[in-house]
């Protein structure tokens, strides 16, 4: 064992695709372009490649730093790097920023080419499945014809579980962690709202809002609001800031005065001020989309009886926005077809948000599974 | 990984290519072990994440349930058996289990030591608690919850309606054939549901 260290200054690629990319919304994207990283070293045979999907405000710089801007560390550093549970002495492992994403791929942001402005709402929308299709285009690109593993959480365990079943012979195992195998109408509200915020802001200009020089930062704070009280549990926040005052004593103004009411617009105005509300927009549209079983009339058995990969499949005892129950359905359904499947249920106090931790559970675990793929 | 003699016995009940469920699998090592000799499709279950994390680094299917609450989620007659090895005497819901058990698999193999073992006998006797190889912990630290003979258990299998199949009863891994309630430590059962 070595000491855990950090992937050091990492570099962005750009891959350029102009074979048009059928979309499951009915329209086609003539062209596009996806950004990604890589870490580590893809072997001689080409079998330890690992795609790290990422989730509704993830990108493809999932570790390491850039040499202009340290501090801009990856968003899943602490599982990906040398003698870390991805351990990239061992594999080859790829982030890529989704199609439809604000972070340099093709996107609302990007110029369209029949207009030569920019998308905004005009971009199409975007599912799970047509970025894994974009993926699998990448991966063609770099070589690789099956992944070692396939790895996300929330939104990204979606992408992985649709790998094995969009491409069963190219995934040799998937990670599905924190995820679902459709959202709940409960989940589809908070997404609604989340969306209400954005679209009913004055400045959205229906989608266009590049075109007036402005953005529509009131809505998108909202929407991030709202759903950073879904990513974290009663009890965390409960323990974090309680009910405690700012200025001691309640002093009857709108203005911040339970800490959590200045967390909340930290995070919100910090998000608003780098993400792009229609990107916001597509990603939960295809959250909400995302239901493979709906061809199979809702049952999840019959449409997960393609997938041949092995599974882990992990949840956390205090998230409600992805429930261990919601878990459990893929687990069972995978059962059902006799694939090999492990499941844990995490005990940690940081609700959704916990699949970004460290916790030493779910650390070892990975550390374990990820140990054990032949490469 | 440890190894059982009980392995052996449960090992012959098992044909090729069956599918298995292992309630309270520790480590993985009869799953393991069912794979290698009997290519069986296994998945364990445990609600320790320590052991679910020994079975892993084992590459051994592994599902976090607590079986106190029964197996929902599992089909119907969905597994050939279902075992509980050295596991029954640590849970509370001991009637609960056994339907899910013969619920959810065409027989049930369920082994645990024998509390009426004539060397625990003899302990109680002495007015001590027994502490021997099949009953290794003091009173206060066991895991285990509920104290039986192999006479309790036939009489709850027969009250239950549960078919006692096959039994085999050891004594420091010696088949005990004469009085197992007196002279057997562990006894190994092969359950079905009767008529």
């Amino acid at each position: 064992m070595i000491q855990p260290q950090s992937v050091g200054v990492v570099v962005p690629q750009r891959a350029r695709f102009t074979d048009p990319l059928p979309l499951r919304s009915g329209g086609t994207l003539p062209e596009y372009e996806l950004v990604y990283e890589t870490y580590g070293e893809l072997n001689a045979d080409r079998s330890n490649a690992v795609l790290v999907c990422h989730a509704l405000s993830g990108s493809h710089h999932v570790a390491g730093h850039y040499a202009d801007a340290p501090k801009n560390i990856g968003w899943w550093d602490n599982l990906v790097g040398p003698g870390k549970p991805l351990d990239t002495r061992k594999f080859f492992v790829i982030g890529v920023n989704n199609l439809g994403g604000c972070h340099g791929s093709t996107g609302p942001m990007s110029i369209n080419p029949a207009t030569g402005e920019p998308w905004g709402a005009d971009f199409p929308f975007v599912t799970v499945e047509d970025w894994v299709e974009a993926q699998a285009r990448l991966a063609d690109r770099l070589g690789i014809t099956r992944f070692a593993a396939i790895v996300g959480g929330s939104l990204g365990g979606m992408q992985a579980l649709s790998w094995t079943l969009q491409y069963p012979e190219r995934v040799a195992n998937a990670v599905v962690i924190a995820s679902a195998p459709k959202l709940t109408a409960q989940n589809i509200a908070f997404n609604e709202v989340a969306r209400q915020a954005i679209l009913s802001d004055p400045e959205f200009h229906g989608g266009h809002y590049y075109a007036h020089g402005v953005v529509p930062t009131r809505g998108l704070k909202l929407a991030r609001m709202v759903g950073h009280i879904t990513y974290l549990s009663d009890d965390a926040m409960g323990d974090k800031f309680g009910r405690s005052l700012r200025h001691g004593k309640a002093i009857y103004s709108y203005d911040v005065e339970f800490e959590i009411e200045s967390y909340l617009r930290y995070q919100g105005d910090k998000f608003a001020g780098f993400f792009d509300a229609n990107t916001y927009l597509l990603a939960t549209k295809a959250l909400d989309y995302f239901d493979p079983a709906f061809e199979h009339g809702g049952n999840l058995p019959a449409a997960l009886a393609r997938a041949t990969a092995d599974f882990l499949v992990v949840s956390f005892s205090t998230d409600w926005r992805f429930s261990p129950a919601r878990s459990r359905e893929i687990v069972y359904a995978l059962l059902h077809n006799q694939r090999n499947v492990s499941y844990a249920e995490i005990e940690s106090d940081a609700g959704h948000d916990s699949f970004l931790l460290d916790e030493a559970q779910y650390h070892a675990l990975l550390t374990a599974y990820f140990d054990r793929i032949k490469v | 990984m440890s190894y059982r003699y009980d392995y052996e016995v449960i090992t012959q009940w098992i044909a090729p290519g069956e599918k298995v469920l292992d309630l309270g699998c520790g480590d993985g090592s009869l799953l393991k072990h069912l794979a290698e000799v009997r290519q069986v499709q296994g998945y364990g279950v445990e609600n320790d994440p320590d052991k679910l994390l020994a079975c892993t680094r084992n590459g051994v299917n592994v599902i976090q349930m607590d079986m106190e609450k029964g197996l929902a989620g599992i089909e119907d007659g969905f597994f050939d058996h279902v075992i509980m090895s050295l596991s029954l005497q640590a849970m509370h819901n001991t009637q609960g289990i056994l339907v899910e058990m013969l619920r959810v698999a065409r027989e049930a193999v369920v082994s645990f030591p024998n509390f009426g073992y004539w060397r625990h006998r003899q302990s109680i006797l002495n007015g001590r608690m027994p502490v021997s190889e099949s009953l290794p912990h003091q009173w206060f630290n066991t895991p285990n919850v509920r104290f039986f003979t192999i006479s309790d258990f036939d009489a709850l299998c027969e009250m239950n309606g549960i078919a006692v199949r096959e039994r085999l009863a050891f004594d420091e891994g010696k088949l005990i054939l004469d009085e197992p309630n007196f002279l057997a430590s562990v006894a190994v059962y092969r359950l079905g549901r009767a008529g």
